[in-house]
């Protein structure tokens, strides 16, 4: 079946065996085109005064003068740090937690208590963003909020301080709703990787007299260490795109100085100001870096551990 | 040496039985006190006196959210959104994924390559934005549909599936001069239940909750979908902004913000419930789903 050489007839014979195929990418074929890399062409508009008769292409050229723009303004040292440390923090905390649960799940003995725990630490994920900033709202008020209530009867939080409103308590907040969210969603693909773990490699620990911490440590976890570095790779490649949704949502005047991040700043500028060719760069700006993260990241983890995306 | 290994073990479990009833009261009870909240008075809520059951059961909320139109009709308009959407979604990915699938096609590699690259790289919101409003799509029902009609990440998970398929049946196909069309008909579909399954839950939940399709690109009140009304009602405080505000009027002012809260705890459910309902049978299918997509690596 294997066709070789490139020849006419080849490629003819080849054609008709795969034209099928092709129509059947073509949707596909054709959104990916439409709705993806055209906007990638759009991308000039970063280097270009925005010209509204023109569109994408841009009008004159206008240089690296936007990139200039953003450098120079207040709000570029704000967003960067904004942006990262809602980033980091979020990586930081939230990776290790569903390592934490899947390896918790998977002691547990196949049966009803797994299998509900399982069901509701799912749940929160199939929950809109939209809803669950209204939780937050709702449960974390200063005035009759019962996380408020709890938090300050353990002395965790001061009588007068306001969860939702205050510059302190936005980054905690963001990251541990962000657990609550996602955490049981991401156990799942670790839960998977623990269930194709080599059963003779629990049988040997077990005669070498392995108890239950160090079968964790020298079975599980080697187990779990690709799909670990996998994620965290694919995590730094949105490093900067930190969820729009949510933050956009959890935004309020109180707390802007610490929740403006670049793309609600995107936002902003582009859709409600109209400074197209402005907002196209630092959209851009954070595309870049991002990439950039994803790139490096993905280096050396092939280069320590010989994993890689792709 | 034997005592320390007992003791070890005790710990062991201990920290295991802190972590999963932790992470499971944790996840519930916010879940189960916005239930509860919802079907008690208001004044009881407002005392913090719910805290493990209804107290004088109430269903205020609710009966306001029946009132409400804006609901309604985002109702109507997600629920097309999302039936409508997710077709056009497997009907894009399904056959794109067995193209992919065919380890035969030349173009195979630089083909997937094409769409990974979107995964990790994008023009942005404002090119996108433009090209909408160039195509004529902005404030159209198609705002809703076309900018999502695929996620890479679930082709990638089709494809996997469907390159799992036994090879025999191909061949044999083959012999009996089977075209890639007939195949894909009479023989992918059928075994790819299981993968459909995920896919449909997983572009259902997407267009259900989707928020930023309909910030970016619908302004009309009419298409609105109601991830959007429940930002209006639930985030920026318009509970009595119409229908509703009948109450209000009634009660006055100051009761008006007593029950604004009661209004969210209804919304809350009544919005998310036909999500939460679908996923139980759809769940059998996860770990498989996400396993998959996983081998890709």
């Amino acid at each position: 079946m294997k066709l070789k050489g490139t020849g006419i007839k080849n490629r003819k014979k080849e054609w008709r065996r795969d034209w099928q195929l092709w129509v059947m990418a073509l949707p596909g074929l054709i959104w990916v085109i439409i709705f993806c890399y055209t906007p990638m062409y759009g991308i000039q508009l970063a280097f270009k005064d925005y010209d509204f008769s023109k569109g994408l292409t841009g009008g004159d050229w206008a240089g690296l003068q936007y990139f200039k723009q953003y450098f120079i303004s207040p709000l570029f040292g704000t967003t960067m740090k904004n942006t990262f440390v809602i980033a980091l923090t979020s990586i930081v905390v939230g990776f290790p937690m569903p390592v934490i649960l899947a390896l918790a799940i998977n002691q547990l003995k196949k049966g009803l208590p797994r299998k509900v725990l399982q069901t509701v630490v799912y749940m929160p994920y199939f929950i809109s963003t939209v809803v669950v900033v209204a939780m937050i709202n709702i449960l974390c008020s200063p005035t009759n909020g019962i996380i408020t209530a709890l938090l300050r009867n353990l002395y965790v939080i001061g009588e007068n301080t306001n969860i939702l409103g205050s510059p302190k308590t936005f980054v905690p907040l963001y990251v541990i709703s962000g657990v609550w969210q996602s955490c049981g969603w991401n156990s799942i693909i670790y839960l998977a990787a623990l269930s194709s773990a080599d059963l003779e490699l629990y049988d040997a620990a077990k005669v070498d007299g392995a108890n239950r911490w160090q079968m964790i440590r020298y079975v599980d976890l080697p187990t779990l260490a690709p799909t670990i570095i996998i994620l965290l790779i694919m995590s730094m490649g949105s490093i900067l795109s930190v969820g729009f949704e949510k933050t956009f949502l959890m935004q309020n005047t109180l707390n802007l100085g610490v929740s403006e991040v670049i793309q609600t700043y995107v936002y902003k500028i582009g859709i409600m100001s109209n400074q197209i060719s402005f907002s196209t760069a630092v959209g851009l700006f954070n595309n870049v870096i991002n990439f950039t993260c994803l790139i490096a990241v993905n280096q050396i983890a092939k280069k320590k551990a010989d994993i890689s995306l792709m | 040496m034997k005592k320390s290994f007992h003791l070890s073990n005790f710990l062991f479990k201990i920290l295991l039985g802190f972590i999963c009833i932790f992470s499971f009261v944790a996840v519930v009870y916010p879940l189960y006190f916005v239930v509860i909240a919802s079907l008690s008075s208001a004044t009881m809520v407002n005392q913090g006196k719910v805290i493990l059951w209804i107290r004088e059961f109430g269903t205020y909320g609710y009966e306001k959210i029946l009132e409400d139109k804006r609901v309604w009709l985002g109702y109507r308009n997600t629920i097309f959104y999302s039936l409508v959407g997710t077709m056009i979604n497997l009907a894009v990915t399904m056959p794109l994924a067995y193209t992919l699938s065919r380890k035969e096609f030349r173009m195979r590699r630089p083909l997937m390559a094409l769409f990974v690259f979107t995964m990790y790289f994008s023009g942005g919101i404002i090119p996108s934005y433009l090209l909408m409003q160039k195509l004529h799509l902005v404030n159209s029902v198609w705002a809703m549909m076309l900018p999502c009609a695929l996620s890479v990440y679930n082709v990638i998970i089709a494809r996997s599936f469907v390159e799992a398929l036994p090879p025999d049946l191909y061949e044999a196909a083959q012999l009996d001069g089977c075209s890639h069309f007939k195949y894909f008909i009479k023989v992918v579909l059928p075994l790819s239940k299981a993968i459909i399954s995920v896919l449909f839950l997983y572009y259902v939940v997407g267009h259900w909750n989707d928020f930023f399709s309909a910030l970016m690109y619908i302004n009309k009140d009419e298409l609105k979908p109601l991830q959007i009304i429940l930002r209006d009602i639930l985030i920026s405080n318009q509970a009595f902004a119409k229908g509703a505000g009948i109450g209000s009027g009634m009660m006055g002012g100051s009761y008006a913000q007593d029950y604004a809260d009661q209004i969210k705890f209804a919304v809350i459910i009544v919005s998310t419930l036909p999500i939460l309902c679908i996923y139980p049978f759809i769940q059998k299918y996860f770990e498989k789903g996400v396993m998959i997509g996983a081998v890709k690596g």
